[in-house]
């Protein structure tokens, strides 16, 4: 009746108006009016919708308001997906005007406003149960008969969730940044959204750190259906190094550029700034990360951990510790490698026992993110040089280590400075965030202090694929000192451990930055040149031994014959 | 710079071709296909030499009144061929050099993308942006 009445059914969509309008006469008919043109002229309440963030009146002033507020919801009713709404009674208290009015013009897609799909209000679609109340939506009858369903005074019934694939966008998550981000509403990652990609990785990869492989990805993603050409084009998207994996963040965006699509959005040229991977770990839960960090990290290294907790020294590096991961993060929220270290900051700092602030957690996600790097000999170049900034109390460590590259008198020009600076200040160390979390002694310590300066400083360098090298590599290498160490390091302080993993991956940054940034470019061609001639000759290599196992087959065959046949001629 | 790209397969056929003027298109398709042969020719002159020791940029294939044609080859036996115009005299070598090198790392990360069959036509619109980019300047 309502969309008869908008003239919805007569456009065949739901143009703006036709939405408008629509809402008014549901707010209307949720109030009891009559659904009449006539009755939307006057001041009404919000429609209230059953959905779990979309609940709560909000006063209807003007078409404005109304358009921002309830304006996805009737595009349930064109889209063919349909979502499920929970039924929190709780979450009625939520008012979405503030959200809702940013929404009114996404400019994004105007044109497609009829076919957006943003039905806020769609939690927990993925997560527990309890909460959802699936229930057919209908289109037609959106709003007369759910008015006297319950006593809350719900609006229309949730929408049918889809069948094959459950997606779905919800909007207004994150109120208190639709303000300043509404134009990219549509490419805002939800918490259930993101908690369900985050679910989905880990089925695909049991390590949130690290990658997805093309193939991986590429069976999973072509389960939406999509055709091969937009699922290429999501991948070029998405995937931002060009590497031919997914990171957890890319993934996400990957899955989330794939939500929008399957639900008519059109794809965007370029990545939307709110799924780019830097925003996306920065803004990613701390705790979520933590928790899926802390538990891979500890699931690998359980026992390089304790050791490292035993030889974390003094509670000041640890407060150190503490400190640095605020500003780290401050400097690094852009940038995608400093937010990988933030993860592998906090999954060593979880283990310790004195850092407990998810602040520290979420420094240590970066952690696991670097070790998935080791596999590749660049890196355990990278590792090599990496390692050399050691405190002049143990210069033979370094040269042990480092013997074939000479960083080290890259890294001690350096190291001596910020140790210098560290050292008689540790509570000077918060502007030099370093993950320093190395399980060695005071050594350790030191490292993890002029790691720490310099890692600030580097973070800010454009040299972003630097880090996620350099990561790595000084995280092996820590492993690798930790048993040379752990005699001396046995009379170290209390566990404090944090620090280890950190630390070991800022450290090399800086220095190692500026001189390894070119020669990272130049093997990160090497590695392109090298994947296309490896992509090529794997296909020539499966093709060739099909063919020898025919001609195998051939030989056998022929070879019975043969056999059959000389009795007879031999005769 | 340039007037004309192409993208050959190992087979010899095209997987991306794109040249700035819209007319003579036929042209530029035909240079680009007869230049193939000078480039088959380059690479087999070394003969049983190991393919590391054959550079990958070929360099001036060969000219003509209006056009010079340039080439690379990948290790994948797969060739980029670029037309420039002749009376662009500015151009030097180097220039070339980094274009095509441009053209390879965008080729490779076509490559990365599990979706793309190697074979297929270049769809993907990064390679399409980094071509416009190179070709642009041409009046």
């Amino acid at each position: 009746q309502i969309t008869e009445l908008c003239g919805a059914k007569r456009v065949g969509y739901f143009g703006p108006t036709q939405f408008y309008v629509a809402l008014k006469l549901i707010a209307a008919a949720q109030s009891g009016l009559p659904v009449r043109i006539e009755s939307i002229k006057c001041e009404l309440p919000l429609p209230r919708f059953m959905m779990s963030k979309n609940d709560g009146e909000v006063r209807f002033g003007n078409p404005a308001e109304l358009h921002g507020t309830k304006a996805q919801i009737p595009y349930l009713t064109t889209e063919k997906n349909s979502f499920k709404r929970t039924d929190d009674g709780d979450k009625q208290q939520e008012t979405q005007s503030p959200t809702m009015s940013p929404l009114a013009s996404p400019p994004s897609s105007p044109p497609h406003y009829q076919r957006v799909p943003l039905s806020h209000g769609y939690s927990k679609l993925w997560s527990s149960a309890e909460q959802m109340h699936p229930a057919p939506y209908e289109a037609r009858q959106p709003l007369v008969p759910p008015e006297g369903t319950s006593s809350g005074g719900p609006g229309t019934k949730p929408p049918r969730l889809q069948a094959s694939l459950i997606r779905s966008f919800s909007v207004e998550r994150e109120p208190q940044d639709s303000n300043s981000n509404y134009p990219d509403e549509p490419w805002r990652i939800t918490e259930e959204q993101r908690e369900y990609y985050v679910n989905q990785f880990r089925s695909l990869q049991p390590d949130p750190s690290s990658f997805i492989s093309g193939s991986v990805a590429k069976n999973f993603f072509t389960k939406s259906k999509l055709s091969i050409p937009e699922l290429s084009y999501i991948w070029e998207l998405s995937d931002a190094d060009c590497d031919g994996a997914l990171t957890l963040p890319e993934f996400c965006a990957a899955f989330h550029l794939i939500v929008a699509r399957k639900n008519g959005y059109p794809l965007p040229e370029a990545l939307p700034p709110t799924l780019q991977p830097e925003y996306l770990q920065a803004a990613f839960p701390k705790s979520k990360w933590e928790c899926a960090a802390f538990d891979s990290y500890s699931e690998s290294m359980p026992a390089s951990q304790q050791p490292r907790d035993l030889h974390r020294s003094e509670k000041t590096s640890v407060k150190d510790m503490a400190d640095f991961p605020v500003p780290i993060q401050d400097v690094t929220l852009d940038d995608k490698q400093a937010s990988k270290n933030i993860k592998d900051e906090a999954s060593p700092k979880d283990v310790s026992e004195d850092s407990a602030t998810p602040k520290d957690s979420s420094s240590l996600k970066a952690r696991p993110r670097s070790r998935s790097y080791s596999s590749t000999s660049i890196e355990e170049a990278m590792k090599r040089s990496e390692d050399p900034p050691t405190p002049p109390p143990r210069p033979q460590k370094t040269h042990s280590r480092a013997s074939s590259l000479d960083l080290n008198k890259v890294f001690q020009p350096s190291a001596p400075a910020a140790k210098s600076g560290s050292l008689p200040q540790p509570p000077a160390l918060p502007p030099r965030p370093c993950p320093s979390q190395s399980e060695q002694t005071s050594e350790a310590e030191v490292h993890p202090q002029s790691s720490r300066g310099p890692s600030q400083a580097a973070e800010s360098s454009p040299a972003k694929k630097d880090i996620p090298y350099s990561q790595p590599p000084s995280k092996p290498i820590r492993r690798k000192f930790r048993p040379e160490n752990q005699a001396p390091e046995n009379q170290e302080l209390p566990p404090t451990v944090g620090g280890p993993a950190s630390a070991p991956t800022m450290k090399p940054h800086p220095a190692v930055q500026k001189q390894s940034s070119k020669q990272k470019k130049a093997i990160q061609t090497a590695i392109r040149k090298n994947k296309e001639a490896n992509a090529v000759l794997a296909r020539l290599n499966s093709e060739l031994q099909q063919q020898l196992k025919e001609v195998h087959q051939e030989r056998i065959a022929l070879e019975n014959q043969l056999e059959q046949l000389r009795p007879v001629t031999v005769l | 710079m340039a007037v004309c790209v192409a993208v050959i397969a190992k087979e010899n056929y095209p997987l991306y071709i794109r040249s700035v003027p819209t007319e003579n298109e036929l042209k530029f398709h035909y240079m680009v296909h007869t230049s193939l042969d000078v480039v088959d020719e380059k690479i087999s002159a070394l003969g049983k030499a190991l393919v590391d020791q054959r550079e990958l940029y070929l360099g001036l294939l060969y000219p003509t009144e209006d056009h010079k044609v340039y080439g690379y080859v990948t290790n994948s036996k797969v060739k980029f061929v670029m037309v420039v115009d002749a009376s662009n005299t500015a151009l030097r070598d180097n220039e070339i050099r980094s274009m095509f090198r441009k053209l390879h790392n965008s080729y490779t990360d076509v490559m990365c993308n599990p979706f793309y069959n190697p074979g297929d036509r270049i769809q993907s619109r990064a390679f399409d942006s980094m071509v416009t980019s190179m070709m642009i300047q041409v009046c």
